[in-house]
């Protein structure tokens, strides 16, 4: 006897369990579609790379490529770029980077022209280590691309990259 | 009670009286129309259905190497080949697809505009630049672009069968593409007494019946590796299987996500069920 | 709703909330406590079915709004650009264009409810007049959101629609190139549709608002049609009764719902609506939605421009005065065998305007549709108002009590 009026409110409950667990479920199955719809479709997906013919660009040049709407440097270094870059003591930097960490080969550094302090776009060959120069705040990069200055917390993000062929290479 | 069985009855003998004078409608409508195009079994039919990939690539290769000479289907994009539910070729093999068109680009650093190879993210380049050159290279005609042909064609089976179209298990959603192998396969000669004018065809399932596209597919014409039939009716079938993938390439996620959507509600509406009586059972209604 | 409130807050944040707006109170009394007829039926969810369909319509409406252009070179594409790349695209497109066929199937059947039970019948008639209101206004909502697409029967559905304001004397040119903005559907008309598009639905919730005011000032109607008598034993409290029954009916109707939008999605539309718009090429058949067919077919069957305008129109605000065409005392059909079969033949002649809506105006179709429009009028201006006064009514029940079978209470309490 008192088995079975245990037993009943016992089902009950599961019932409702059951039935609220499964409303939930079809509620937060149906929320998704209207939240992931919101990144990144299929053709903008399908832009996320861009490539780029460098035999064009000559030495000591800057060149702005627009990948995934951002521009990304691709700067063809000199010699003395090179050696100001490689020659820094890492102890001096606020991000400490190797220069060898950030290129692929040497005369040739590609970044994300999106200054890290709040995203404007910095100038080249401009500042004190005559990387970059932002304009917004003052943020001064060197030819690696490091932050070397200015309210800016850390170096121009190195997107991937590949190097197709000598003259050709592949953003994203 | 006995207000229900009335009701129903009424509604029954609504229902009767509608469906005579439906048919009776149907009848008198049916002499000045066109022929229904016949049905065709379609492995992307039905709630289960999913296209078949060894068709769609022989549909892109008779599109490719027959209609693309007019028809655009521009909406369609080379990374589309390689996703899941198309004909689903391998990324690299999308890839060769795509760089073997010319894709026009500019302007460049000169201001030209130049031509490339295609990449995955290029639509499918279309065989005029505009209408007008279309129109003049074409006698006037103006082919349709083919992205969505497969879902801008149809036909209605006319009361009551239209209903039933709708129905689980019945459900005929194939208007489309059954009408395109129908008129690709529709081309007989003009019977006495209709002219037809210079570059004119008579097609039984064009509307007027006449039409400026000639007959397209010819048995042979088009080289399958795979032991399939080099027939025109196998033509027909393989690109409007094609045109039906080109202008709904999510059919398959679509019905994969319906089956679980719509058995995951069954099991919500009995438990809903259940607890509503529940709730009710001390409730005298 | 109105009266004192027997809502008691249990948590201190709710006793400091209740004295400075009492909103969790309100929620109670409209939503958990307001008493609801015990015997009412499943055609009484459709109210909690179409509130549902209104906030879908909506959410997923906002949701495309993010990826449509309504710019008429870019309208066709941002379509398929919304099928094809957005993520769930396809799906959001889908339950939209299908989401309408489904509000307007739950109003038609919300609407034929009231009908024959008599849910507008003193003191309901605001109540009703409302919901016409919400009828029309969904109307506008759909035709407007049809031309969005901007394929061929988009582009002519708004045409045609808007040229029906040419047939006002002396002012319907200005005021349908004033509806344009143009002298022809254009890229003018296409913006503000969508302006109006996006609008709309929040006068609906405006007005659904006013609507279920109404309803819980007088009280549900039911089968029966005889008003509450004793609240203790003819009510049960709308939560959990009510919402569970409605949760019921939503469950199913969202089955089929998402039937029609996973496995016929084009079912309900026109595949020359997958055409991109072209004014210089009209359809050989133009169609309405079949939501609006049966409107349409009144409007063909006439032969004068102004007065099938008139028509039209008329055909929908008539269904406003049914309060007052309507004299027979007695409320629910249930006790009205004559007016039942006369429902029928009413339900059967609104049904046959949609199937002839689709037809082509010629022949036999077009007698048809004279027949069923004088009909469709007759019924409304004649037939209801002599009903009334010559009907043979059955006995109603004292109460819904007693029509359940339950021993009536000695003191019946008018319903407060």
């Amino acid at each position: 006897m008192s088995n079975a009026t245990k037993a009943e409110p016992n089902r009950r409950d599961i019932l409702f369990l059951a039935t609220g667990a499964a409303a939930t479920v079809a509620a937060g199955a149906a929320v998704w579609p209207l939240i992931a719809q919101m990144n990144p479709d299929a053709s903008t997906l399908a832009l996320a790379s861009t490539e780029l013919d460098i035999s064009a660009i000559p030495e000591g040049q800057i060149v702005t490529v627009k990948w995934r709407g951002k521009p990304v440097f691709v700067r063809h270094r000199t010699k003395q770029e090179i050696e100001a870059a490689q020659n820094v003591p890492l102890a001096e930097l606020p991000d400490p980077q190797a220069d060898s960490a950030r290129v692929k080969k040497p005369e040739w550094l590609v970044v994300v022209g999106v200054c890290t302090h709040l995203g404007c776009i910095p100038t080249g060959h401009e500042g004190e280590f005559h990387g970059w120069f932002c304009p917004c705040h003052g943020s001064t990069y060197d030819t690696s691309g490091r932050i070397r200055s200015g309210p800016a917390p850390s170096n121009l993000e190195v997107p991937d990259y590949a190097f197709l062929s000598d003259t050709k290479i592949k953003i994203g | 009670m006995k207000s229900v069985v009335d009701s129903w009855k009424s509604i029954v003998m609504a229902a009767a009286l509608a469906g005579a004078a439906g048919a009776a409608l149907a009848e008198e409508g049916g002499a000045h129309s066109q022929p229904k195009p016949p049905r065709q079994e379609w492995s992307f039919a039905g709630a289960f259905g999913h296209y078949d990939n060894a068709q769609l690539r022989r549909g892109y290769k008779v599109y490719k190497e027959v209609c693309s000479s007019c028809h655009s289907i521009s909406r369609l994009a080379f990374r589309n080949f390689a996703e899941k539910g198309g004909p689903e070729i391998s990324e690299a093999e999308a890839k060769a697809l795509a760089e073997s068109y010319k894709i026009k680009d500019g302007p460049n650093d000169a201001g030209d505009y130049f031509e490339r190879p295609g990449r995955l993210s290029d639509r499918v380049p279309p065989p005029f630049p505009n209408e007008q050159a279309a129109r003049a290279a074409l006698n006037g005609a103006y082919p349709p672009d083919m992205s969505v042909l497969a879902k801008a064609r149809g036909y209605s089976r006319g009361f009551p069968l239209f209903l039933a179209d709708a129905l689980p298990g019945f459900s005929y959603q194939e208007h489309g593409v059954d009408y395109i192998v129908a008129l690709l396969t529709g081309y007989v000669d003009a019977p006495q007494g209709v002219e037809l004018a210079p570059g004119q065809y008579y097609n039984l399932y064009m509307p007027g019946r006449r039409t400026g596209m000639p007959p397209p597919l010819s048995d042979g014409a088009v080289t399958y590796d795979d032991g399939t039939p080099q027939t025109a009716a196998q033509y027909a079938k393989d690109v409007s299987a094609f045109l039906m993938w080109a202008a709904e390439p999510h059919l398959e996620e679509r019905k994969s996500i319906g089956l679980k959507v719509v058995g995951f509600l069954i099991v919500l509406s009995f438990l809903v069920y259940f607890t509503k009586r529940k709730i009710w059972a001390n409730v005298h209604h | 709703m109105t009266g004192h409130s027997t809502y008691t807050p249990k948590s201190g944040f709710a006793r400091w909330l209740e004295r400075r707006l009492p909103i969790l109170g309100f929620i109670h009394e409209s939503f958990v406590a307001y008493p609801v007829p015990k015997n009412l039926n499943y055609l009484w969810t459709f109210g909690a079915i179409l509130s549902f369909m209104l906030v879908a319509q909506i959410v997923t409406g906002i949701v495309l709004a993010m990826h449509y252009t309504p710019e008429t070179t870019l309208a066709f594409d941002s379509i398929e650009h919304i099928m094809r790349d957005v993520n769930w695209g396809w799906a959001l497109r889908y339950a939209h264009a299908n989401g309408a066929s489904m509000f307007f199937l739950a109003v038609y059947i919300h609407i034929f409810r009231g009908m024959y039970y008599g849910s507008y019948k003193e003191p309901r008639e605001v109540l009703w007049i409302l919901g016409v209101v919400i009828f029309m206004l969904m109307m506008a909502t759909g035709f407007l959101g049809y031309v969005l697409p901007w394929g061929q029967m988009s582009f002519w559905a708004a045409t045609v629609i808007t040229n029906l304001f040419t047939a006002i004397p002396y002012v319907g040119n200005s005021i349908t190139t004033w509806l344009l903005g143009g002298y022809s559907v254009d890229n003018a008309t296409l913006n503000r549709f969508f302006a109006l598009h996006y609008l709309l639905p929040f006068v609906i919730v405006a007005i659904v608002g006013l609507h279920v005011w109404a309803l819980h000032v007088t009280g549900q109607n039911n089968p029966t049609g005889v008003e509450v008598k004793d609240i203790e034993k003819e009510t049960v409290p709308f939560t959990p009764y009510a919402t569970l029954k409605d949760a019921v009916g939503l469950v199913v109707f969202v089955g089929l719902f998402a039937w029609l939008t996973f496995f016929v999605p084009n079912y309900t539309g026109h595949p020359d609506n997958y055409i991109e718009a072209n004014p210089l090429v009209t359809p050989p058949h133009i169609v309405p939605e079949w939501y609006f067919l049966p409107f349409y077919a009144i409007l063909r069957a006439i032969p004068n421009k102004l007065i099938g305008v008139i028509a039209l129109f008329a055909s929908i605000l008539i269904v406003a005065a049914l309060p007052w065409l309507d004299t027979s005392k007695v409320r629910s059909g249930v006790y009205r065998p004559a007016f039942k079969k006369f429902y029928w033949v009413f339900v059967f002649v609104a049904v046959g305007l949609g199937y002839l809506g689709a037809q082509p105006a010629e022949g036999v179709y077009l007698i048809a549709a004279r027949i069923l429009m004088a009909y469709y009028f007759l019924h409304f201006l004649v037939v209801l108002p002599l009903l009334g006064k010559y009907e043979q009514t059955l006995p109603e029940p004292r109460s819904i009590a007693a029509s359940l079978g339950e021993a009536a209470t000695p003191e019946e309490k008018p319903h407060a």
